[in-house]
């Protein structure tokens, strides 16, 4: 096992290389540059443009820019934001808990009931509980998700008034950050009623993006399932008098893991990246928000260092994932 | 009163293209200590309507009989749990793939340890020592290391007998042994053959062996019955089942061993077994049979008397004595 991580941490750099790469010459190809949009609407003379593209090193020629920003990279400097002048690794990891979190409580979401309710539908093939959870599933997934989540905001923060519009807590609590996760943060901070404004400001963006994953991995779980249930060893199971329950749960569900546990995986990277709509509409401070401002601005170290950050988190996902895989399927934690 | 009493037993499956008989009005008879064979080629309905007394055929099988006794309980009326009670304990069955019939992902300790909690509830320490029992008692060297093995780790033939020690650990009254040396070496097979001869001598449980090698069922059972197509169409001692038999499908099936054969050729029976669109009016080995006339492809033949076997043929084949000799 150890050595197996040792090689799969090798494979690793190659990717690594490759998306530092990618990144640097994706920001370049973008029209516009920094210093354009730094000056706005009023433009700049043409020397004060050529002392600025000098200062920030954009006259060198390409390779070297190249090699200067990789140098920096193995020696741990991803360099400042133009625009907030921060390192950027330093606003990584203040804007990256709240992302964490809101990605924690999504997959959570999206388990605790795609799990059950996949292993539900294909017990219940064909009948109305498995035909009702399909279509709705299929609805979930291709519904588009800033359309769910005006709709959520207009029924539950508007009608109803049950969850707040925006934001990550009450303007009425401030305490220090400690963690960064909002949750544990609003709890030792021991402020009455902090905790459950925190609770509250989740619940909409942890459904909204739930729901996908939440589709994905009923659906998955089910063609998974339906696949165990006809194996000679599921009417072994039931030879030997188990319940139902104990032959569905324990004996079917522990191999149909298998599958869901690779969507599972790509869902986790897939929000650990950002979720881009979701926070915007919810003015969530995380990461998918920091890199689409990022983007817009032109502000290269932080597209550069933002993509290589999440890349390297993806792949040590990846990593997690294989590795589960080796305590869920026997037969793979031998080779 | 006997260990298990089936009276008319059908079995239909309901599928796309309308309903398929795969079991048709069979009678099946053990008496405790019992061990009987049943034969007959693929898709004769011998494992289904086995399948079907354990209550583990799939939705689309519809069951039904006149009476199905265990242990004089009625199978047909008792409810789920009722059953769930019974099978794995007192009525338990290996099958033909025993690489597939164990679940991969769990230890066949844990697989085999399940079962002795469900129904004998033994603690922890006594599920492991009945275990390593169960597992010498079948013949699996250095238990206690092999109690932690994956399936995958195992042999074929040791995984078969992880399984009969699985369907025994209860002591069952009744074995169901479903063709389970078909995907074994041929030396392998002679083993577990006589292991399960064995345990049966010894526990005194009754044995129903299915399969389809007739050479198995002269060493192993005192009764055979045949079944072609879903019905049974003979039922006999296995001594004068040898010698001879009366329905003219076990004994071309007799005369298809390659022990048996007298010339070159190995005889074989043309054709295959009616499937769900070419049943026959009549007698449904008609088509395959040597000496079927007029009366075999229109009448349904009916069952013949026991001196004759049971024999589901309008012309019960009689040797005179002569013929025997």
């Amino acid at each position: 096992m150890f050595k197996y991580i040792v090689i799969r941490l090798l494979t690793f750099l190659p990717t690594f290389f490759g998306v530092t790469l990618i990144s640097f010459a994706f920001i370049r190809v973008l029209p516009g540059d920094p210093i354009i949009v730094m000056a706005g609407e009023r433009g700049m003379s043409e020397e004060r443009y050529n002392a600025l593209m000098a200062q920030f090193g954009f006259d060198k020629p390409m390779l070297q820019q190249y090699w200067e920003y990789l140098w920096g990279v193995l020696h741990g400097d991803l360099g400042n934001s133009f625009v907030t002048k921060r390192p950027v690794w330093d606003e990584f990891f203040t804007l990256f808990p709240a992302t964490l979190e809101l990605s924690i409580c999504a997959m959570i979401f999206a388990i605790a009931l795609g799990l059950p309710a996949g292993v539900i539908a294909a017990v219940n093939r064909g009948k109305f509980f498995d035909r009702t959870l399909m279509t709705t599933a299929l609805i979930g997934y291709s519904m588009p998700i800033f359309w769910w989540a005006l709709l959520l905001i207009i029924v539950f923060s508007g009608n109803l008034g049950w969850t707040p519009v925006s934001g990550r807590i009450s303007l009425l609590y401030y305490f220090d950050d400690v963690t960064g996760f909002m949750l544990i943060d609003s709890f030792l901070s021991g402020q009455k009623g902090s905790f459950s404004s925190a609770v509250q400001h989740l619940i909409l963006p942890t459904i909204v993006l739930g729901t996908i994953p939440l589709a994905v991995i009923a659906r998955q779980t089910r063609s998974a399932m339906l696949e165990v249930l006809s194996e000679d060893y599921i009417r072994t199971a039931r030879a030997k008098g188990l319940s139902p329950g104990r032959v569905n749960g324990v004996h079917a569900l522990r191999n149909a893991l298998i599958p869901v546990i690779t969507v599972i995986g790509l869902s986790v990277g897939t929000l650990l990246a950002g979720a881009i709509l979701t926070e915007t509409i919810f003015s969530w401070p995380g990461i998918g928000k920091w890199m689409v401002d990022s983007i817009f601005r032109r502000d290269y170290p932080v597209v550069q260092g933002g993509l290589l950050l999440i890349a390297v988190m993806i792949m040590i996902v990846n990593l997690t994932v294989d590795v589960l895989y080796g305590f869920i399927n026997p037969k793979i934690r031998k080779s | 009163m006997s260990l298990l009493e089936i009276r008319n037993l059908s079995v239909e499956f309901a599928s796309a293209s309308g309903s398929f008989r795969a079991v048709d009005g069979v009678d099946v008879t053990v008496d405790a200590g019992d061990v009987l064979a049943i034969v007959g080629e693929s898709g004769s309905g011998k494992s289904v309507s086995m399948l079907a007394m354990m209550g583990l055929l799939p939705w689309t099988a519809t069951v039904t009989a006149d009476e199905m006794t265990f242990d004089g309980k009625e199978l047909r009326t008792i409810s789920a749990k009722q059953r769930r009670d019974i099978i794995g304990k007192d009525m338990a069955m290996i099958f033909q793939e025993p690489m597939s019939s164990l679940n991969p992902c769990f230890t066949v300790g844990f697989q085999i340890k399940e079962a002795l909690r469900l129904h004998l509830g033994l603690n922890r320490a006594d599920r492991h020592a009945r275990a390593i029992e169960l597992f010498e008692q079948v013949g699996i060297p250095d238990p206690e290391k092999r109690l932690s093995a994956f399936p995958h780790q195992l042999s074929g033939g040791m995984n078969q007998r992880v399984m009969i020690a699985m369907a025994i650990s209860c002591r069952p009254k009744l074995l169901i042994a479903d063709e389970p040396t078909t995907a074994l070496d041929v030396t392998i097979q002679a083993q577990i053959i006589d292991l399960l001869r064995e345990l049966q001598q010894d526990t005194g449980m009754g044995l129903i062996y299915i399969t389809h090698d007739m050479g198995v069922v002269a060493e192993t059972a005192e009764r055979v019955s045949v079944m072609y197509a879903g019905q049974k169409i003979e039922e006999q001692e296995v001594k004068s089942l040898f010698a001879p038999p009366h329905h003219p499908y076990t004994s071309a099936l007799l005369s298809a061993l390659p022990e048996r054969a007298v010339s070159k050729h190995l005889p074989t029976i043309p054709g295959v077994v009616p499937g769900q669109f070419d049943r026959p009016a009549g007698c449904l080995f008609s088509p395959r049979c040597s000496f079927a006339d007029d009366r075999c492809k229109a009448e349904k033949p009916p069952q013949s008397s026991k001196e004759l076997g049971l024999a589901r043929c309008h012309y019960p084949i009689i040797l005179t004595s002569e013929e025997l000799a």
